[in-house]
């Protein structure tokens, strides 16, 4: 019991284990996530068939998305953790989008890796893939609209997406298990500080590092391929200009 | 080209290393995960009688396996990347040429004519 107790975490807040949820809350992640899943697919499919050029693109926010969260690094209370990558594709794609290519990457780690689960695997896919991209792709709209410097705006997209993505998890499990076992709002805040107490510390320092190499990754999207960007109405035109002649 | 950008990243990433090296150097935490203070949440909170209702379909059999998967999910992850990144960048490249090469003709015959 307490090994299981120890691999939901195995230092690692960011998706909840293999059956560490009772079957209520899983059904009730799934219910919420599967809907978002399909919108996702749905316009998937019509982004491709209208715009065959952004495949790349796509399989570069994806491929984003598997290198950081594979990436465990042992953070200051001594547990392990990940970033999740995310913020990227919600910024080029939109939530709906992302929640797709995270729910790939989560099913590859809840199959190989022991990693997250199938049965949690609707509560994961709420808090990576829906919530922490909602979260970047607000950040970054209104950001932009307030004409803050680009990179500044997607460093804190990406790093306020990802701890929102942890906030949530708490909430999951604290909804799950809250003190005293019924529910109810102060045994749910109770809880949810203990799982968040364990969070923070974790995630602070590596939301920051995640948010910094995905301002950079943007860079070099940038660089080579704008005109994409101004076309799916990422950037406008003249902010592109604009970096250009900064960086230039 | 401005390496502001990469400046700043870098120091981030260094300002990380350090504090790794110093709090791993000056506590004796374990950075194994073998951490017992998130482990024990759960069971504190519903003392312990919580059971799990699923198990993984497979684990890896073993630390070093694990490590062997995460870094093949990186490798994939980073071989879309780069490649996808140096495609593009070959094509701008390739691109600027072909366009000055059929800008200058025109003007060129115009010149001649």
């Amino acid at each position: 019991m307490t090994y299981y107790v120890y691999l939901i975490f195995n230092g690692d807040p960011v998706h909840i284990m293999e059956g560490f949820l009772p079957a209520i809350w899983c059904i009730v992640w799934f219910a919420i996530s599967i809907p978002v899943i399909a919108l996702g697919i749905y316009k998937l499919n019509k982004l491709v068939k209208e715009k065959r050029e952004i495949l790349p693109l796509l399989a570069v926010a994806g491929a984003f998305i598997f290198v950081l969260s594979s990436l465990k690094l042992p953070s200051v209370n001594g547990s392990c953790s990940h970033p999740t990558g995310t913020g990227i594709g919600a910024i080029m794609f939109g939530p709906a989008i992302t929640a797709v290519l995270s729910t790939i990457v989560l099913i590859y780690q809840a199959l190989f890796l022991a990693h997250g689960g199938l049965t949690t695997l609707g509560a994961n896919v709420f808090s990576m893939g829906i919530v922490g991209p909602v979260l970047s792709y607000l950040i970054y709209k209104a950001g932009m609209k307030a004409k803050l410097n680009f990179y500044f705006v997607v460093f804190l997209a990406t790093t306020l997406g990802d701890w929102a993505t942890y906030i949530v998890t708490s909430t999951e499990l604290a909804l799950a298990f809250p003190a005293g076992d019924v529910l109810s709002f102060a045994g749910f805040l109770s809880s949810f500080s203990k799982f968040v107490a364990i969070f923070a510390i974790t995630q602070v320092p590596l939301a920051i590092v995640e948010g910094a190499v995905s301002a950079l990754l943007f860079k070099y999207v940038i660089e080579v391929k704008s005109d994409i960007l101004v076309e799916m109405h990422v950037l406008e035109d003249s902010v592109v200009r604009k970096i250009r002649g900064l960086s230039a | 080209m401005s390496r502001k950008l990469e400046l700043i990243v870098l120091a981030l990433l260094l300002i990380f290393a350090a504090q790794f090296f110093y709090i791993s150097s000056t506590t004796n935490a374990e950075y194994g995960g073998a951490d017992d203070k998130p482990a024990g949440v759960i069971e504190q909170i519903t003392g312990g009688t919580y059971k799990p209702i699923a198990n993984p379909i497979w684990e890896p059999p073993s630390a070093e396996i694990e490590s062997l998967l995460f870094a093949l999910q990186a490798a994939i992850g980073a071989g879309i990347l780069g490649y996808f990144l140096g495609y593009y960048r070959a094509k701008k490249n390739y691109e600027n040429k072909l366009g000055y090469k059929e800008k200058s003709k025109p003007e060129s015959d115009r010149h001649s004519l």
